[in-house]
Order: C-alpha cells, then sequence, then structure tokens
C-alpha cells in the first residue's frame, strides 16, 4: 500500500483560512455536533475558526449556553490561546518564528524584513487585507531555519529575498482567483 | 516493473518542496516513458539533504540530495531514474551512510523506510511485535519490562517512565483511566516528536495502546501541538487505519481489552507542554499550571488517574516489549539508560536526527555530525535542551550527553535539541530573548513567572544601556534566583537558566 501524490493525506495543500459568514444557527449546529466530548470548548472553538475564520463575540454566549459555562468562561479561554483569534485575519496568515534555532540562522533580521515589506507589527493585517502577520515559538523546522508558515504550509531555508517572490506569487495567485 | 521512487512527505522535506519535486518526477517520466511508482516515505532525518529521493534499484535504495524542484530536470537527464551515480548529488546507497551508519537507530528503526501510513509496512518492520507480546502478558509484567528498560521520560524531566506507570497500575481498577501523550513539541531545537508522528505514526499508537494495556486505561488522547497541520493529518489518517484493521477500538486483536485514541489540537501556547497545563487545556480550560501533588498519576485528566508521557517515552516502549527491557538497558551510561534521539539543529551544516545511546559527547555530536556551522564561522554556543535550558560554552561541549552529566553544569539535556549559533550571536540578546519569552508564555499564575520575567526584560535592558551595570547585574541575579526558587513550575523555574548561563560564560556580551 502506497501512497500517491495525489491522495497523500500529507500532501501541503496552501489551505486558506476559512472565511465564511457566520449565522448562529452556525454556531448552533458546530456546538450540537461536539458538545459531547469530554472537554468540548478546544475542539469546538478550533472547529469555529477552522470555519469562520475567527472566533466572533457572538459566538461567545451560544458556545456557554451549550456548554452551560459562562460568558466569561469562554471568553477567558479564547483570549489564552495565541491560536484563537477574534478579528477575521487577511488572505494569508503568516507565521515567523522568532525562537532561538531560526534565530541562529538570521530570523531576526528576515523579521525586520518582513515587518517592513508588509508594513504592519505582529498581530496586524496588512491594508489591502492580504497578510496577517503573527509571531511563532517553532514550527519544528529547526535543522533548515529560518522557517515562515503560510496558512497550512511551512517554508524553510526563508532570506528575505525567498519572502519577496513567495509574497509576489501569493497576491498574485489570490487576483486570479477573484 | 514500476521503478519504486521515494519522496519523502514529512514537513522538513515538504518545507523545501517536496511536492513539487514529486511530481516533477512523475512528469519526466511520463515523458520520458519510464515505468516509475513514487512512494511518500518518511524522512531519515538528514535534514541537510532535503528533499533526498531514493531509487530503489532492487538491491538496496540509492539516494540523491539535496533535490530541489529546479534540480529535477538535470537529474533525471543524469540518469537519476536509472540509479546513475552521474550527477554531483549522487550519494550511494543511502544505507551506507555515514551519518546513518553511526547512530543506534532503536526508535527511529523505521523512519524514512516506510510508507507512514502503511500498516502491511509497518508491520513488514516490525511493527506491532511489541503489542503482541503485550497481549500475552498480565499488566504487571509489562509494567515490569518498562521498569526493566530503565526508560526515562523524554519530555525532559527524564523521571522514569515504569514507576509513573507502576503509579497509575496500582490506582484502583474499577475507574476510568487516561493515557495522554504530550505532542506539544514546543521547544525551539527538537522536531524528533514531529518525526515519529509524521514518519511512524503507527509506533506511537502501538505505544500508548500497550500504556493503556499495563495500567487498566481504555482511553487515550494525543495532545498534539497546532504548529503541526501535517503531523496532525498523518495522525488521524492513522488512527483511522489502526482503528480499521482492529488496533484500536472495542476489542484490541481480539483480546477483548478496549483502547480508544483520539488526537486534541492544542492551541499555540507554550506553557501546555508543562503536563498539568496541558491537562487543564484537554479539559477544556485555560492552560493554568496546576500545583502537584496531587500527581497526575493519582488524579490527572478529569480528576482520573492518568499516564502522561512525551511522544518519545511511549515511542520507544514497541521496542522495549519487542526486545525485552534488557535489550534497551543495555545501551547507556549510568543512570541513563537506551538511546537518546538527539536533534542537531540551527547553525550546523549537517542538521538532523541523532539517534545514540546516552554517553556520546556534544563535540561528537557538533563536528562528527554536523561538521560545524552552515556559515562556516567558528561556533560560539551551544544551547541543547531548549529555551529553558542553559547556553553552553566551547569548555562544556566534551560533556557526554547523560542526564547526571548536564545537571552537574547547571545544564540539561531536556529533549535533546542542540541548537548551535556562531560567533555573530549576541548572547546578551539571547538572554534577553530567554526573559521575553516568558513574558509572552507564563501562564500568569504565580508571580515569579508572571512579573519576574517582565522586571528581567528590563533589567537586562538597563544593563546593554550601561545603567547601573553593577548594581543592576546584582539585582538580575536576585531576581534569577527568585524565580528559579519561587515559581510553580519548569516555565518561571527555568527561565533564569540560559539567562544565568549567558552571564557566568558570556558576561561580556551581557555588559557590551
Amino acid at each position: 500500500m502506497h501512497m500517491s501524490a495525489q491522495s497523500n493525506p500529507a500532501s501541503n495543500q496552501d489551505n486558506l483560512p476559512g472565511s465564511a459568514e457566520w449565522t448562529p444557527d452556525m454556531i448552533q449546529a458546530i456546538v450540537a455536533d461536539l458538545k459531547h466530548k469530554p472537554g468540548a470548548l478546544l475542539p469546538i472553538l478550533h472547529a469555529i475558526q477552522d470555519r469562520v475564520g475567527h472566533i466572533p463575540d457572538g459566538a461567545v454566549p451560544i458556545i456557554a449556553e451549550g456548554l452551560q459555562q459562562t460568558r466569561a468562561d469562554i471568553h477567558g479561554v479564547i483570549s489564552f490561546y495565541h491560536h484563537f483569534r477574534t478579528q477575521p485575519a487577511g488572505s494569508h496568515v503568516l507565521q515567523v518564528c522568532r525562537a532561538e534555532a531560526c534565530q541562529s540562522m538570521g530570523s531576526r533580521a528576515l523579521e525586520a524584513h518582513i515587518r517592513n515589506r508588509l508594513g504592519v507589527d505582529y498581530h496586524q493585517t496588512t491594508a489591502d487585507r492580504e497578510f496577517t502577520l503573527e509571531p511563532v515559538y517553532c514550527l519544528g523546522n529547526c535543522a533548515c531555519a529560518p522557517s515562515i508558515r503560510v496558512n497550512d504550509r511551512i517554508h524553510g531555508r526563508m532570506t528575505p529575498e525567498k519572502f519577496d517572490r513567495l509574497a509576489e506569487q501569493l497576491t498574485t495567485s489570490t487576483l486570479e482567483l477573484k | 516493473m514500476a521503478t519504486r521512487i521515494y519522496v519523502p512527505c514529512d514537513t522538513t522535506a515538504l518545507s523545501l518542496g517536496a511536492d513539487e519535486v514529486a511530481s516533477l518526477i512523475e512528469r519526466h517520466a511520463r515523458d520520458r516513458g519510464a515505468d516509475v511508482t513514487i512512494v511518500r516515505n518518511g524522512s531519515r532525518g538528514l535534514f541537510w539533504l532535503e528533499p533526498l529521493v531514493e531509487v530503489d534499484t532492487g538491491s538496496g535504495r540509492v539516494a540523491y540530495g539535496p533535490v530541489e524542484p529546479d534540480d529535477v530536470a538535470g537529474l533525471v537527464e543524469a540518469g537519476m531514474l536509472e540509479a546513475r551515480p552521474e550527477h554531483e548529488n549522487y550519494l550511494g546507497n543511502i544505507d551506507d551512510h555515514p551519518y546513518l551508519k553511526r547512530q543506534q537507530r532503536l526508535t527511529f528503526a523505521r523512519i524514512g523506510l516506510t510508507d507512514p501510513l502503511s500498516i502491511e509496512d509497518y508491520r513488514s518492520h516490525g511493527g506491532f511485535d511489541g503489542l503482541e507480546k503485550a497481549l500475552g502478558l498480565d499488566p504487571q509484567g509489562i509494567v515490569d519490562e518498562v521498569k526493566t528498560s530503565g526508560l526515562r521520560g523524554r519530555g525532559g524531566a527524564a523521571f522514569p517512565t515504569g514507576i509513573k506507570w507502576q503509579t497509575v497500575h496500582d490506582e484502583p481498577w474499577q475507574q476510568q483511566k487516561y493515557i495522554v501523550c504530550n505532542a506539544d513539541e514546543g521547544d525551539s531545537g527538537t522536531f524528533a516528536d514531529r518525526l515519529v508522528m509524521e514518519c511512524d505514526p503507527f509506533m506511537l499508537i502501538e505505544g500508548m495502546t500497550i500504556a493503556g494495556l499495563a495500567v487498566g486505561a481504555t482511553r487515550g488522547f494525543i495532545y498534539l501541538r497546532s504548529e503541526y497541520p501535517i503531523a496532525h493529518r498523518i495522525l488521524d489518517e492513522a488512527i483511522r487505519r489502526a482503528e480499521a484493521d482492529g488496533y484500536l477500538g472495542e476489542d484490541v486483536r481480539g483480546s477483548g481489552r478496549a483502547f480508544h485514541l483520539e488526537v486534541r489540537l492544542a492551541a499555540g501556547a507554550y506553557i501546555c507542554g508543562e503536563e498539568t497545563s496541558l491537562l487543564e487545556s484537554l479539559e477544556g480550560k485555560r492552560g493554568l499550571v496546576r500545583a502537584k501533588p496531587p500527581l497526575p498519576a493519582i488524579k490527572g485528566l478529569f480528576g482520573q488517574p492518568t499516564v502522561v508521557n512525551n511522544v518519545l517515552s511511549f515511542a520507544a516502549v514497541p521496542f522495549i516489549l519487542a526486545e525485552g527491557g534488557q535489550a534497551y538497558a543495555d545501551y547507556g551510561m549510568g543512570k541513563s539508560r537506551g538511546t537518546l534521539p538527539i536533534q542537531l539543529a540551527g547553525n550546523i551544516r549537517r542538521g538532523g536526527l541523532i539517534e545514540l545511546a546516552f554517553g556520546v559527547t556534544l563535540r561528537d555530536i557538533l563536528d562528527d555530525f554536523g561538521g560545524g556551522t552552515l556559515t562556516g564561522r567558528p561556533m560560539k554556543a551551544v544551547q541543547v535542551g531548549g529555551p529553558l535550558m542553559a547556553y553552553m560554552p566551547a569548555s562544556q561541549w566534551d560533556t557526554p550527553m547523560d542526564y547526571e552529566a548536564f545537571a552537574a553544569l547547571g545544564a540539561g539535556i531536556g529533549h535533546g535539541g542542540v541548537v548551535a549559533f556562531d560567533d555573530t550571536v549576541d548572547m546578551g540578546e539571547q538572554a534577553r530573548f530567554a526573559m521575553e519569552f516568558c513574558t509572552v508564555e507564563s501562564c500568569g499564575k504565580c508571580t515569579p513567572c508572571r512579573i519576574g520575567s517582565v522586571r528581567g526584560v528590563e533589567v537586562i535592558d538597563r544593563i546593554r544601556a550601561g545603567e547601573n551595570t553593577d548594581a543592576n547585574l546584582v539585582l538580575l541575579e536576585d531576581l534569577c534566583e527568585t524565580m528559579v526558587d519561587g515559581s510553580l513550575c519548569a516555565m518561571g523555574g527555568m527561565t533564569p537558566f540560559p539567562v544565568q548561563s549567558v552571564m557566568k560564560h558570556f558576561p561580556d556580551d551581557l555588559t557590551a
């Protein structure tokens, strides 16, 4: 049994973050589907963010009611974890690794270049809504540093020049889709 | 018959274009009328050679690497599909590569050889032999094998795994117990957990199932970091296939014993690699550290007895059961038995996975395996064991990789990551980063960690700006001591280690 390139579950598709318009019914359906799981809150939050792209404020009371918890509980969990965002992201979520292995290969200069090129700081989205920039602490690609992640795709041995080409490609292909 | 060509599918190979390489090889082969089958194998862990393409000659696998998408046309032209040696990236029979030949791969014996999602491949390379043995033993017999092996928790704390399992085993059996795998591999410089999950996922499933049989747990969770999307997809699929083949579920291999396994995705909090914080997170809460006692072995997930082990600890178990605990204990030195998967990373020429018996010196790893820095400049410092561990100067590189030998230096092996830095590194900046990282990742429960790290960044900034340097150095020392002694867990308790190592071994960088 081998995996062909086509059916490979590991295939490195450039999944865009979810961007569906959310409705209370959608959130209710997700909660109903997952709330029987022990410790259901993180799976629910992941499912919402995967679908909608973020956790809308309006989802909080629905989750709270479904799980019989307070809104403060739900808000507290969302705000604790770096992964969850409460505002829509740009077309591409770009994470730059700031950890030691990447530092040893020049990631500080790469970070500065990327911030400069995109004109935003961490946790911000570019004015054209193409990129949301996030820091990340290790992508597990430490022997081929520095690394960045664009949506679900990780890129190793990144340089400012390679980044510029990548950013160009990503913005062009997005335009073609429209 | 079609020639089998292997192109790895792990994160590192993919991060360097392995998918494009695979489809280009397919296209060029088609254009030339060559009959090839592309197999997406795991990585061998020779990362400087990724993407590493292997061609099965029928009498061994001949490798080419690194093969970037732009190289494919030239390689095919130079006879890669026929395994010819003309191209400069030709590496010969990969099994004879010195980087592999010199290793002692017990846990990682299969990575890169197999299709990670093929149960058939797994079985034909010794997979599930340990589980079959375990199914023939009583629970205490399984725990005894693990005790005999001398295995210590590979996540960093190095607590004897057999003793932890014994504690959970000894709790009453008429209750729900859990097996939890800590796959929140957040330390920079580490990727061995990822390799297990992406390249040999059934090994983790097997190890956790054996743990379930040993302690009477019917349910397991893999708490996986969200930074590993590829590991997530592979693990989910591997669990599905293991269930379909009766290796997981209500009746494991007809034994009448149940074991259910589920991946739970973390959400980007480093602190959730701490076991009690991880349990809180699995319960759907903020990842706040719990005070110990009670130990998770007695009151763990949802208040029930729980084995929490790192990926590498569970991954060592199938070998231990298949070959016997003594076979594992025969490797190593002192109280550090078995093998250590060392992850060589950062500014290094030949980075990758090096599994060796405990006792090899750091210098052997850095020079013989690593070949010095990638930039070609002199190496200045090495951080072993992740962001909470000391920076080691050259004078300490002859230390053997052994838990006690490293502890004697105020350093640690942690999860086995080794990150090299060349002489352009500013160690003062590294010390500042250690504190800064803690400000970002502290769970906030205890004051020394939550506030201490913020004050730490400020004091280091003042020292680096030349403000009252001597007095602030005393203050920094005092602050480090408070954090080490007063923090609830290793996050605040060990954040000072890299800082103190810079103060001790690289003082000029701090005050420059």
